[in-house]
């Protein structure tokens, strides 16, 4: 990707330039609604977060704190329990981005190298199955659970994880391998390599910044994810399910604390991949 | 070293025939050139003998062993992409020695034979950069070094030159025959251009419509088309052909008559520009000139015999003048003869 990137010509600066200033200042103005729509509820965590106790209830809410102070944050990571949930957030996690990878690379080859009937018919219903509300399979889902013994275990919560993330992994390993001149591929053939031996001496190389974006985007899929963490664990539960429970009961600057380290880490992880996230809708960001 | 047999492939993409029954002997350590317009098959046939395509039917016999159903890794052969193909996440050493690491080959080994190979085409001084550090002239040497590395027995080419600049593209052409005498290899080469065809292949194959129309030396294409198409694809200006009746052995054209293979038929005196010769008096075959050129090397005379365009190459001092007649003379021994209805060249008797 990272190639063929360097090869394109710029022109998207080229063509905002040739805007009509009309066109230019909808377009800005624009940004700045959605920037503001994101960054500023954002903000007014962290100011709660580190603002100080008192600053969480102040009206009208100032611009800049009035008191830094990471009291609030050390007192919050030092509540019983939440050590646990983290490596259980962790371990839900990690495995759901290596089934995730497994199972939605081996897919998005697939659809970027072979046509085959039915092509377009399944990327829809790949996903389609995000469209299938979570709700509506909770009560099943927690008995069948029960019945295997994956209930209230870290590996049951990263299957349905897996699920959710899977076909982002597919359709965004599709638009990266469909980035990589099948020509590669055919030399590699050529010069001596099996089909396997071609796509890990040739392929997998070229695709690792990308599978990596995949790998970070099916962990922030896992780690935000609350509701079927919630319902299908109660002793080991995962970060955001605990948070959940604990931070109801909690002061509201904890509370800020806890709704801050919670976003950060997708904050960074979608910033990191949004190249590849865009590649996959059909966007090129340059 | 290998010959190449290519023994009535077929290929099929859903109701399309891509090729139609195409043989072809490729003799050891020959090189032949697929030639023809875009979309006449040249690369699928190309794709066909390195296994990247499978053939609807019919055999790919190299160095007399079939392998239709081989696998690319089986067949012995190195290619050469359009695009070239040069592994970026490698340095160039590394693409080079790519075949050779597949073929478990000792360090000691692959270092010699890689040197070697990039001594051929003056890559030696950027072994260890990597492709996206270089330009697309040096990408392709690297592309042919790596083909070169594992001494194939058979290496195909599928137009190497196409993506480089004019300039590049001559220089490169005169190395790439210069490289490829000393190997020895036999090869089949695609390109669309005919004076690459011509410059580079011992023989050329000129393809059309999924179809091998003629093969031939580059001179027997030239002079004796068998086809009007290998005639006006082959040639700058492409042959003239003059729509023309023979009777009793002869055909009439203006006030020239020229002997005519056959008679009764519907023929096409197929001219080429520079086959003709200005006459002193004007007499001979009619030409209406209607626009001069002077190319420097020769004057291009576009006009008509006869009512029907042609193009006429005539020395560079002609005192010719647009909407002037002029008239011309013409070996009949150079002139093909087209049949109409089929578009093959007559025999001559």
């Amino acid at each position: 990707m990272t190639i063929q990137a360097a090869e394109l010509p710029r022109t998207g600066k080229s063509r905002s330039m040739t805007l009509p200033s009309a066109r230019r200042l909808l377009l800005w103005t624009g940004l700045a609604v959605l920037l503001a729509w994101v960054l500023v509820p954002i903000y007014f965590v962290a100011l709660g977060a580190f603002g100080g106790r008192l600053g969480v209830f102040r009206w009208p809410k100032t611009i800049w704190p009035a008191d830094l102070s990471l009291a609030a944050m050390t007192q919050f990571l030092g509540i019983e329990g939440v050590f646990n949930a983290l490596v259980n957030s962790l371990i839900a996690a990690g495995l759901t981005v290596v089934f995730s990878i497994l199972l939605g690379a081996p897919a998005g080859y697939a659809l970027a190298r072979y046509t085959f009937p039915g092509q377009n018919a399944y990327r829809l219903l790949v996903l389609l199955t995000r469209a299938f509300p979570l709700a509506i399979l909770a009560l099943p889902l927690t008995v069948s659970f029960i019945r295997f013994g994956l209930y209230d275990t870290p590996f049951g919560v990263s299957l349905i994880h897996t699920v959710l993330a899977l076909p982002f992994a597919a359709l965004v390993t599709q638009s990266l391998f469909m980035g990589i001149p099948r020509e590669y591929e055919e030399a590699a053939w050529v010069f001596g390599c099996t089909r396997f031996q071609a796509f890990m001496k040739v392929v997998l190389p070229l695709a690792l910044p990308g599978l990596a974006a995949t790998a970070i985007f099916a962990f922030v899929i896992s780690w935000n994810e609350v509701f079927a963490a919630s319902i299908l664990t109660v002793r080991e539960r995962t970060l955001t399910a605990y948070l959940l429970r604990i931070l109801s009961e909690s002061p509201l600057h904890y509370r800020f604390a806890g709704g801050f380290i919670l976003i950060i880490p997708s904050v960074l992880f979608i910033f990191a991949v949004r190249r590849y996230l865009f590649a996959v809708w059909g966007i090129a960001s340059k | 070293m290998a010959d190449i047999v290519i023994d009535r492939v077929v290929k099929e993409f859903g109701t399309f025939r891509a090729l139609q029954e195409v043989s072809l002997t490729v003799n050891d350590g020959e090189f032949v050139a697929l030639l023809g317009p875009s979309g006449c098959g040249k690369t699928t046939l190309l794709r066909i003998i390195a296994g990247l395509e499978t053939q609807t039917s019919g055999h790919v016999v190299i160095g007399g062993q079939d392998v239709s159903t081989l696998a690319p890794r089986k067949r012995g052969l190195a290619m050469v992409f359009q695009n070239y193909a040069v592994f970026p996440h490698m340095t160039v050493f590394e693409n080079v020695a790519f075949g050779l690491r597949m073929q478990k080959a000792q360090q000691a080994e692959v270092k010699r034979k890689v040197e070697r190979a990039a001594a051929l085409l003056h890559i030696e001084s950027y072994l260890d950069r990597y492709p996206a550090k270089l330009s697309g002239g040096q990408r392709q040497r690297v592309a042919v070094a790596r083909a070169l590395a594992v001494e194939p027995a058979v290496l195909l080419m599928d137009e190497p030159l196409s993506n480089l600049d004019a300039l590049l593209r001559l220089e490169m052409r005169t190395e790439l025959k210069a490289v490829l005498r000393e190997a020895g290899t036999t090869t089949i080469y695609v390109t669309h251009d005919q004076t690459e065809a011509m410059g580079l292949a011992d023989r050329i194959a000129v393809m059309y419509g999924g179809k091998i129309d003629q093969i031939g030396s580059p001179l027997e294409i030239y002079a004796t088309p068998a086809t009007r198409f290998v005639g006006g694809f082959i040639g700058s200006p492409p042959m003239n052909f003059i729509k023309v009746q023979c009777s009793h052995g002869t055909a009439r054209i203006g006030d020239a008559a020229l002997p005519c293979p056959t008679t009764g038929m519907d023929m096409e005196l197929g001219l080429r520009g520079e086959d003709a010769s200005l006459a002193p008096n004007g007499s001979g075959i009619p030409f209406d000139i209607r626009v001069v050129e002077p190319m420097g090397s020769h004057l291009l005379l576009t006009g008509s015999i006869d009512g029907q365009p042609a193009r006429i190459v005539a020395p560079p001092i002609a005192k010719v003048s647009p909407g002037e007649r002029v008239g011309l003379t013409v070996d009949p021994a150079r002139v093909t003869w087209i049949d109409s209805t089929t578009g093959r060249a007559v025999v001559r008797a």
